[in-house]
């Protein structure tokens, strides 16, 4: 019980004092996932904007395809980019392996068809009342998806806020590609796993902490994003 | 009466029903106001004309290509301002930005809401809403505007303006080819009636006509039930 109560003590400590290896931890992991978000937001959101749109063979396929890809198990997303990216793979040649960018390449392969199959969605309901007007007004399919990607912004970013959550919480692919380098690739989950494991409870804990308030933190802003857009454009 | 739009044999069955059953229908008139009952296939047939659905069967034929736009009995307007809805439209006609801009104020001008025009579109009313959706039609100049019951869920001040502004936008030159379900509108309105039941024609009567004594039972059926 006591170790318990140390173990708190001291993370919260870490906390306060806002420790250096505490936050160059944590500052890689959110850029990482970031990162890997914004990728996935551009490359997953025109996809599921023109899956709910288009017309064209092979559409519903794809449509099954990303929702299963949404429960992607990280660890393999890590060893296929791992495979890509390692000396004899064949993107072996940029080096990239066990460096922030192979993690962010993971993650965003992990998080896409989650973006994607969200803003299907999104964009689909928007379509079953869009699609005449937009038709009307002669706008092409192409034309179209673009324009309720636009008018879905605000309920896009749960998508959006979907792939960041899944992106930062994982462990598996960035262990993989990562390698959990320390001071190069060591982020806060992959870090949690690994001070567990060795009994560095205190930083493991603060880690633990920081993640939370981190996902708590962005959801909350989204909530309140989302609130003034609909007062303001309905 | 020279016809711009002659069908012949239209038909469009769904799902084993036929909604719109062998109309043949040539449309002269520069305002034709389709009356039925509902479920009789107006709304469906608009489509059709307006190229939103395909025919399973019969022909389509225009007296030469001509620009048309629609209105739906409930506006869809984008999450933007007013204006930029009516830039919208414009903008998918290719035009440049500035003259976009212009004709856009122009037309919210005409509409007689250039008040609201940097308003979010979605937080106006009903009625609002409506004019913003025909001053997007009319700033496209289109020879033909088609218009689904347009004042079907407004108010009777919203739609005395909405049926103004019809009425202005067929004095400009614009064909109107609509339907209501207010028929004192459609006798304001309409040169011609064309009145539709269970996806046929029953008859087409110069609107005087249509009022005093409609050619078919099924016509006076309607009108005795809507003006008692
Ligand atoms: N996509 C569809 N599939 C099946 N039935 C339809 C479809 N669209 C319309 N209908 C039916 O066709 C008939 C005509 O509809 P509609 O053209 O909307 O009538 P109106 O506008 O005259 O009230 C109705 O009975 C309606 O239920
Ligand atoms: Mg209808």
């Amino acid at each position: 019980m006591t170790e318990f109560n140390d173990a708190f003590l001291t993370a919260w400590q870490l906390l306060a004092l806002s420790d250096a290896r505490l936050s160059a931890i944590a500052w890689l992991s959110l850029r990482v996932s970031l990162a890997a978000t914004l990728v996935a937001c551009v490359v997953g959101m025109p996809i599921g904007a023109l899956l709910a749109v288009g017309r064209f063979p092979g559409r519903r396929v794809l449509i099954v395809l990303f929702n299963g890809l949404m429960g992607l198990p990280p660890v393999v997303v890590g060893l296929l980019v791992y495979l890509l990216l390692s000396r004899a793979g064949p993107l072996g040649q940029f080096g990239l392996l066990f460096s922030p960018e192979a993690m962010i390449v993971a993650q965003a392969v992990l998080v896409t068809p989650i973006v994607a199959a969200l803003t299907r969605q999104v964009i689909a309901d928007e379509w079953s009342e869009y699609r005449e007007q937009l038709r009307s007004l002669g706008a092409s399919r192409s034309r179209a998806a673009a324009t309720l990607l636009w008018d879905g912004r605000f309920s896009l970013s749960t998508a959006a806020l979907a792939g960041f959550g899944r992106a930062i919480a994982e462990v598996g692919a960035v262990m993989i590609v990562g390698g959990n380098i320390d001071g190069v690739t060591r982020v806060m989950t992959t870090t949690i796993a690994l001070e567990t494991s060795k009994g560095d409870l205190p930083l493991a804990l603060a880690l633990g902490f920081i993640l939370i308030a981190v996902v708590l933190a962005i959801n909350a802003v989204a909530y309140a994003l989302r609130g003034w857009a609909e007062r303001h454009w309905g | 009466m020279n016809a711009w739009l002659t069908m012949e044999n239209l038909g469009l069955t769904e799902g084993g029903t036929r909604i719109i059953d062998d109309v043949s229908l040539a449309l002269g008139a520069q305002r034709t106001v389709v009356l039925g009952p509902n479920g009789a296939g107006k709304s469906t047939l608009l489509r059709l004309i307006h190229g939103l659905l395909h025919p399973s069967g019969g022909t389509l034929r225009w007296a030469r290509p001509v620009s048309q736009a629609m209105v739906f009995q409930r506006p869809v307007m984008l999450r933007t301002t007013a204006l930029a809805n009516v830039v919208y439209g414009l903008k998918l006609r290719g035009l440049a930005a500035d003259e976009c801009e212009r004709r856009a104020r122009q037309a919210l001008a005409h509409v007689g809401l250039e008040r609201l025009a940097k308003r979010p579109a979605r937080l106006l009313s009903g009625g609002e809403q409506q004019r913003v959706a025909l001053a997007r039609v009319w700033a496209l100049e289109p020879e033909l505007l088609i218009l689904d019951e347009p004042t079907a869920s407004l108010d009777p001040a919203s739609s005395r303006e909405v049926e103004r502004i019809i009425n202005e936008i067929a004095a400009s030159g614009t064909r109107i080819l609509m339907t209501t379900h207010n028929l004192g509108q459609a006798r304001r309105i309409a040169e011609e009636i064309v009145f539709i039941d269970r996806g046929r024609i029953a008859e087409q009567t110069p609107v005087a006509e249509f009022f005093k004594l409609p050619r078919t039972a099924a016509a006076q059926d309607f009108l005795q039930e809507e003006m008692p």
